[in-house]
């Protein structure tokens, strides 16, 4: 049989290939290279070295403050997310009537994009600003606060819902057992159901890092890095120094690569650390 | 007993008026996409009433300004059939890596693994120039660039279930005389549909919103820009913005999503966490 299949390589491969290709592999290619370019276009590049890559932190200080902004902004993020999404799905659980339709209004948001839900929460936050006559564009802090804000109201029902089936999966009969054992509810939410849904915690750290972490959507609707870029985060940091500054191209793919390496890094560290900590049932 | 009562009804207390949190934002264009826009700035709490309520002329004046209309007739095309190729395409080809096992399969599972940690920012420059350079400019080429940027998760998903799939089934219609592509179309392919399905809605969910490919891609001055392109061009292209349009057509935008997640909840809320759970 498998001699028959590899026959068949090109028809089941190479449309797929050939668009990852494009898509991907050509660009990324590429990409690497000219982070080592200076370049207006593809076809002018000039070998500069590292040149990009001090640059990216010599040139202003721009990069290095959206790099902690988005640190800030992922861990609290990631703090509030998910604390939220834990505390709805344990109320969800606990077989009482009409949960479903709660489930199903706090899911819908995750659905919205990101543009068309910046822009709705950049009207409902200024129009709150409005009894203060400001804006939500004066203030670095109230950019923060609103992306913060509107982060949790599009992740908390996703997780919420990894949640929800993690504790689906805890055995009943292991809290009716801590529970004759005298186990407090506190005890039993921490030291019975807690450990038991790690897997689903795992899972839920590292969408809310990835997605907080590479946000750029919401952040360029809801405030677009102002007022002067103290609300830029990393992403809109390197599309903004691509095409809004001529010159700055190169600077922008070292930027791109170093972004690139970091959420690599992280990925994987947090696999790891969070997968150790996961019981065997 | 009455303990528990007192509990639960505290619960439900909590959990309406997050439901009011949650749904109020929506709640808040709605009504202000029937205000004037004076009345806008001016009370944005207010319920539309007697001079504020505008009727529809807010939604008239947004699509006359933007050809919403159209947009949304190319969001839909470009995601539809961007996940038909992606569906088509990216299982044949996991079940190719998955059943030849050979260090060119291996290396293709592994780069279709990989792109999937790269951001997009990474290969934003270079793409697009590269789209330019072979006239992908237009709503078909987006699809197959769209094939190319779903590959990685698709791949990885469908790859994960064939391996699970037994071999006998197919050694059965292989005997039977089918070749390679019956045998997929007829034997593997129904047996994946749970998947297909899977596939499908988490590739949608980001297609139909996506932002940056459509506007670096296709751009601002053609006639196929895509939903968020013209949402974003509405805000972002003069200064003194007409904020009942915008209101109007953050409207318009959102209800497509609302109504497919009415009758796909099922599927969408089981295939989000499928694909949270493999990726």
């Amino acid at each position: 049989m498998q001699k028959t299949l590899k026959k068949y390589f090109v028809i089941f491969t190479v449309p797929t290939l050939l668009a990852f290709a494009f898509a991907f592999i050509i660009p990324f290619i590429q990409g690497l290279y000219l982070s080592f370019c200076e370049f207006t276009t593809v076809k002018n590049a000039k070998w500069v070295g590292l040149n990009n890559y001090v640059r990216a932190f010599t040139d202003n200080k721009d990069f290095l403050n959206a790099l902690l902004l988005t640190a800030c902004f992922t861990i609290v993020s990631i703090l509030t997310i998910n604390l939220f999404a834990f505390a709805i799905a344990l109320l969800l659980t606990r077989k009482m009537k009409g949960t479903n339709l709660f489930r199903t209004v706090f899911f819908m948001p995750n659905l919205i994009g990101g543009i068309v839900l910046g822009y709705t929460w950049q009207q409902m936050i200024n129009a709150v600003l409005l009894r203060y006559e400001t804006t939500i564009v004066s203030n670095a802090k109230y950019g923060f606060i609103g992306l913060v804000i509107l982060m949790n109201w599009q992740m908390i029902g996703y997780m919420m819902i990894i949640y929800i089936a993690g504790l689906q999966n805890v055995p009943t009969d292991l809290i009716e057992a801590a529970q004759i054992d005298g186990a407090t509810p506190w005890q039993r939410l921490t030291k019975v159901t807690i450990p038991m849904v790690m897997p689903s915690i795992t899972i839920c750290m590292f969408l809310t890092l990835s997605n907080s972490f590479k946000l750029f959507d919401q952040n360029k609707a809801l405030t677009d890095g102002a007022p002067m870029n103290k609300t830029e985060l990393l992403a809109l940091n390197i599309y903004r120094t691509y095409y809004a500054r001529t010159g700055y191209e190169g600077v922008g793919q070292a930027k791109a690569v170093m972004f690139f390496v970091l959420v690599a890094v992280i990925a994987l560290v947090q696999l790891r650390l969070t997968r150790s900590k996961e019981v065997d049932q | 007993m009455t303990k528990r009562r007192v509990t639960n009804a505290i619960i439900y207390v909590i959990l309406s008026l997050l439901t009011v949190a949650f749904l109020y934002p929506l709640i808040f264009i709605l009504i202000n996409s029937f205000k004037g826009k004076f009345f806008i700035s001016k009370d944005p709490f207010a319920i539309p009433s007697g001079d504020t309520f505008v009727g529809l002329s807010n939604y008239v004046n947004g699509l006359m300004k933007t050809g919403l209309l159209s947009a949304i007739g190319y969001s839909f095309f470009i995601t539809i059939v961007s996940v038909a190729l992606i569906i088509l395409f990216t299982s044949m080809t996991a079940y190719y890596i998955s059943r030849i096992k050979s260090k060119v399969t291996s290396v293709i599972y592994y780069m279709f693994t990989f792109s999937m940690i790269v951001p997009f920012q990474m290969v934003m420059f270079t793409m697009t120039s590269l789209a330019d350079k072979f006239h992908l400019r237009n709503p078909l080429g987006m699809c197959f660039l769209y094939l190319g940027f779903g590959a990685g998760l698709s791949v990885f998903m469908f790859a994960g279930f064939v391996k699970s799939i037994p071999l006998e089934i197919e050694e059965a219609a292989m005997i039977d005389g089918c070749n390679p592509l019956q045998n997929f179309f007829r034997v593997v392919f129904p047996i994946l549909k749970p998947t297909a399905i899977t596939v499908a809605i988490l590739n949608a969910m980001w297609i139909w919103n996506d932002f940056l490919l459509p506007y670096l891609v296709i751009g601002v001055s053609t006639k196929y820009k895509t939903i968020p392109v013209v949402v974003q061009m509405l805000v972002g292209s003069n200064g003194n913005k007409d904020m009942g349009a915008l209101m109007a057509m953050l409207v318009l935008a959102i209800i497509p999503i609302i109504i497919f997640y009415l009758f796909c909840q099922k599927y969408i809320i089981e295939g989000v966490v499928a694909g949270a759970v493999k990726g």
